[in-house]
C-alpha cells in the first residue's frame, strides 16, 4: 500500500537553513547538508528545500548545495525557489534533485508548467501555492512573492481555480501552503485542504500549521492529503519522526516501515 | 566490487547524477558515457531515465546507441523510465505508441489506478515474484520509492510486483536485462541493498 509521506521542509537562505514565523524574522537553524543527512537518517520520507529569497529579489542564486545534498542523501528531494525557466529546472534536476517546485514564476507565466511537463515529465513538476483565507469575503486567495514581505502581492486567482488550472497544464503534485497557519503551530488548515482535495486529482501535500502529532493524524484522516510538510516542529525537536510515524500507524495511517535486511 | 567497471549510459535524461551518487555511496567508481565502446566494455551497465519515453528514445537514437544496447551481454539495470525503455513499446506518446529498445518483451501502459491519484508517487511495498539475486536480502513488503504514471503490467518477465489500483511490474528481467520501476537510488537502505546486489552479480 502506498504510504503517506512525512516531509520536513528546509528553508534555505545563503546556503543556511532558516526558519521564520509567518514568513518573517528568519533565524538560522544550521548548515544545509548535515541537516539534510540527519533528516534522511531520522526517517523522513522526502525533503523539500525552499530558497526563500530567490523568487523575490531577482538575483542569480548559487545552487551548488543541490548537488552536495544529492551526494549524501538517499531519499527523494525537491528544490523550490527562483526556478523561472525550463533551463533553470534542468540545471537543478541535473544536479540530482528529483523534483522542482515552482510558485511565483508559474503565476507570472503559467505556460512554464506546460513546458516543464513536456520536457522533464509530469512526475517532477511540483506547484507550490501560497493561499490565504480572506475572512472578509470567505475566499481562498493566491499570493505571490511571499518570500519578501515588501513584494508580497495578492494575485487575481482564487485558490481552487488555480489548482484546476495547474493540473490542466501538467502539474504532478501540489504543495498547498496555508498562509494563515504558517509558523503558528496551531494545526493544518483542514477546511481549506478538504476543499482543495475535492478538486485535486494529483498528489496533494499539506503545508503550514503543524505543531503536534495530532495535527498530522487529522490532516491525513480528515483531509486525505498524500503528504504532510512541516519545518519548525522538526527543526526544534518538538516532534520525533519515529514517534510520529508510530502514532500514525496506530491510527491506521499507512507509513513506510524501515528496511530490515533478511538474513 | 570496486575493481569493476560500472557505466551509466548517458541517456540525456535527468536522474543520471542521483544514480551515480548512489553508486558512489556504495564505494564503487562509476563512469557516465554515451560511447558505445565504453558501454560495451563495462562489467555492469545502468540505464537511467526520467521524463517522457519519446524524448528519451529520440535522444538514444540520436546518440546511435539503440543497436549497441541490444548487443550487451553483461548485466544491465534500467531504472524507472530506463526500465520502460527496455521493453518493446510504450503508450506514453501523443501519437499512439512508440517503439522502445526491445531488450525484453513487454508493453508500457498508462496505469489504471481507479479512484487513486496519478502519478503514483511515494513509497510503496514491493513483492518479489520469485527468488532472484537482485532481491537477495529484500523481503516481500519492503518499501521502495516510486514516481510514475505508466507501468508494465504483471507478465511472464515480472520479477517483483507492486500494487496501486492494480498490480504492475515493479521489476522485470530477461536474461542479462533487469529493470526496476522504482528508484533504488532514492529508496534508502533498501535501495542501497538492491544496487549492491546488482553490482555483485
Amino acid at each position: 500500500m502506498l504510504a503517506k509521506r512525512i516531509i520536513p521542509c528546509l528553508d534555505v537562505r545563503d546556503g543556511k537553513v532558516v526558519k521564520g514565523v509567518q514568513f518573517r524574522n528568519h533565524e538560522i537553524i544550521g548548515d544545509i547538508v548535515p541537516l539534510a543527512e540527519q533528516y534522511a537518517k531520522a526517517g523522513a520520507d522526502e525533503l523539500v528545500f525552499y530558497d526563500i529569497t530567490a523568487s523575490s529579489d531577482q538575483r542569480v542564486v548559487d545552487k551548488s548545495w543541490v548537488s552536495r545534498i544529492a551526494q549524501v542523501i538517499d531519499i527523494p528531494f525537491c528544490v523550490a525557489g527562483g526556478i523561472k525557466s525550463v533551463e533553470d529546472a534542468g540545471r537543478i534536476l541535473e544536479m540530482g534533485a528529483d523534483k522542482i517546485s515552482i510558485n511565483s514564476p508559474a503565476l507570472t507565466n503559467p505556460e512554464l508548467i506546460n513546458a516543464l511537463h513536456d520536457v522533464y515529465g509530469q512526475q517532477c513538476v511540483v506547484i507550490g501555492i501560497d493561499s490565504f483565507y480572506n475572512e472578509a469575503n470567505n475566499q481562498y486567495e493566491v499570493y505571490k512573492f511571499t518570500g519578501d514581505e515588501s513584494r508580497t502581492q495578492q494575485t487575481a486567482w482564487q485558490t481552487l481555480d488555480w489548482i484546476k488550472e495547474v493540473q490542466q497544464r501538467g502539474a504532478g503534485e501540489i504543495v498547498l501552503n496555508c498562509m494563515n497557519q504558517d509558523g503558528v503551530r496551531q494545526g493544518y488548515d483542514l477546511a481549506q485542504l478538504k476543499a482543495v482535495r475535492e478538486v485535486c486529482n494529483i498528489p496533494l501535500i499539506a503545508s503550514g500549521g503543524a505543531g503536534a502529532i495530532e495535527h498530522f493524524t487529522a490532516v491525513f484522516k480528515d483531509a486525505d492529503v498524500d503528504g504532510a510538510l512541516a519545518a519548525s516542529v522538526f527543526h526544534k525537536g518538538i516532534i520525533n519522526i519515529d514517534e510520529l510515524k508510530a502514532t500514525l500507524v496506530s491510527e491506521q495511517v499507512p507509513m513506510r516501515q524501515r528496511y530490515t535486511p533478511v538474513k | 566490487m570496486s575493481q569493476q567497471t560500472i557505466v551509466i549510459v548517458n541517456t540525456g535524461c535527468a536522474n543520471i547524477s542521483s544514480v551515480k551518487f548512489a553508486l558512489e555511496r556504495l564505494g564503487v567508481s562509476v563512469t557516465v558515457s554515451d560511447d558505445a565502446a565504453v558501454i560495451a566494455a563495462a562489467d555492469k551497465v545502468f540505464l537511467p531515465g526520467v521524463g517522457a519515453a519519446g524524448a528519451a528514445m529520440t535522444s538514444i537514437a540520436a546518440k546511435q546507441l539503440i543497436e549497441p544496447l541490444r548487443h550487451l551481454k553483461q548485466p544491465v539495470l534500467g531504472v524507472c523510465l530506463g526500465m520502460q525503455l527496455m521493453v518493446e513499446r510504450s503508450d506514453e506518446s501523443r501519437t499512439g505508441t512508440i517503439d522502445c529498445l526491445n531488450l525484453l518483451p513487454g508493453h508500457v501502459k498508462r496505469m489504471q489506478a481507479g479512484e487513486l491519484r496519478l502519478p503514483h508517487m511515494g513509497w510503496n511495498t514491493v513483492t518479489p515474484a520469485h527468488e532472484s539475486p537482485l532481491f537477495a536480502g529484500i523481503d516481500a513488503g519492503t518499501y521502495f520509492y516510486f514516481v510514475h504514471s505508466f507501468a508494465v503490467p504483471v507478465y511472464a518477465n515480472t520479477l517483483a510486483s507492486c500494487e496501486y489500483g492494480q498490480s504492475f511490474s515493479a521489476a522485470i528481467q530477461h536474461n542479462n536485462f533487469f529493470g526496476v520501476q522504482f528508484h533504488p537510488e532514492r529508496s534508502g537502505e533498501a535501495g542501497a541493498q538492491l544496487l549492491t546486489n546488482f553490482v555483485n552479480m
